[in-house]
């Protein structure tokens, strides 16, 4: 069991009114909750790392559960995504370890949602931006809610950290108008439709 | 409100530690920002007096959104700053007619004092430009462990007819503070400086 050290939590919410079309009734929010911590396996090659998906699950959780009081409650979430930064001193590989704790945290706080979580990851220095995607939370084909919100943090991740990110949405892109599967029209089965 | 206001993002940063060294409790600070359209994009408007009164308008709607995210009361902020950033259409002139006139009295209205001078920095850019918000003790400008700054950014504004406005607000100074100078035990809050 490593200990989860962290430097910094950033939550960042957006509270979307219009982007040029008629403004909406109730604006679209969306959120990103990101968390810089120590990366355990920086600087050097360690072989046995997937022990620490576990370690992360209750940062995870947490994260998860501050992100959607922030967003008003895990009814109104509608979409979702996560993302990793590694720091200079790790590896990718490093990054992927957030795909099971991340994902595993946001279906957890919001019911058993159906939809893989899309994801992205990079290796970086600080202030690297990264553009975190985002889908519907039951059907990864609803076209309206294909969406991303660009994190990053001035100062992190240092070389031997990892930023974290989880981002949700309460809606479909504000003027979305480009057809396809409609969230009126999911079935919720298979995650994809 | 008058200013059309596209979006509005809050953003709240803690620090847990620094250089090993546990912050406890951990340091906070809020930004809170709107994108608003330019009136005045694209030509010269001598009278500013509509940016002006826009201004007054997001100074306590922006710095109500700031204290709400970091759940205090707002007296019980410590520091502050603002700062705007004009899309490429816009003029600097237009930033400080935002800023500077009107905007401090209904940030201090929300914090309930606010004897120091709002620091400020404003800038021209594109979508995605970096303001770094100055920050300082809201009482007493000489305190040193309040000095700070607060980056912010939003990927998709400000638009060539855009301008950016934030407020931020702290509810602690900068993490591991150590050179001294005035400490906020000492203030007397009366002149704003000390």
């Amino acid at each position: 069991m490593l200990e989860i050290e962290i430097r910094k939590r950033i939550l960042t919410m957006e509270e979307i009114f219009h982007e040029g079309g008629p403004p909406v009734k109730t604006p679209l929010r969306r959120g990103s909750i990101v968390a810089l911590i120590r990366n355990p396996f920086a600087g050097r090659y360690v072989e046995d790392i997937a022990g620490f998906m576990d370690d992360l699950k209750p940062l995870g959780l947490q994260m998860a559960q501050d992100l959607v009081a922030a967003l008003g409650g895990a009814k109104s979430i509608e979409g979702y995504g996560k993302g990793a930064i590694v720091g200079a001193a790790g590896e990718l590989e490093h990054g992927a370890l957030w795909h099971v704790p991340g994902g595993y945290a946001m279906r957890e706080i919001l019911g058993g949602a159906k939809a893989i979580v899309s994801s992205t990851k990079k290796v970086g220095g600080p202030g690297t931006r990264l553009d975190v995607p985002i889908t519907h939370i039951n059907a990864s084909y609803v076209r309206s809610h294909f969406d991303a919100m660009e994190i990053g943090i001035a100062d992190g991740p240092k070389a031997d950290e990892i930023a974290l990110a989880l981002v949700m949405t309460t809606g479909q892109r504000i003027h979305a108008r480009v057809g396809g599967l409609k969230a009126s029209e999911v079935k919720g089965e298979d995650g994809l439709r | 409100m008058k200013a059309k206001i596209r979006k509005i993002v809050t953003v709240i940063e803690e620090t847990h530690s620094e250089m090993d060294r546990v912050v406890d409790p951990p340091t906070r600070r809020a930004a809170a920002i709107a994108v608003i359209e330019n009136p005045f994009a694209g030509r010269y408007v001598e009278d500013l007096q509509e940016l002006i009164d826009t201004g007054e308008e997001l100074g306590g709607l922006l710095t109500e959104y700031a204290v709400k995210a970091l759940g205090i009361e707002g007296p019980r902020a410590e520091s502050y700053g603002k700062a705007a950033a004009v899309g490429e259409n816009g003029e600097l002139e237009h930033a400080a007619a935002i800023l500077h006139p009107k905007l401090g009295s209904p940030v201090r209205k929300v914090l309930g004092k606010g004897a120091a001078l709002i620091p400020s920095s404003k800038k021209r850019g594109g979508p995605g430009v970096a303001l770094d918000i100055p920050l300082g003790h809201k009482d007493a400008a000489y305190v040193r462990s309040h000095f700070d700054g607060m980056e912010v950014r939003i990927a998709d504004a400000p638009r060539a007819n855009e301008i950016l406005v934030a407020v931020a607000v702290t509810d602690s100074g900068r993490p591991l503070p150590r050179v001294g100078g005035l400490t906020k035990d000492q203030i007397k809050g009366e002149d704003g400086l000390r």
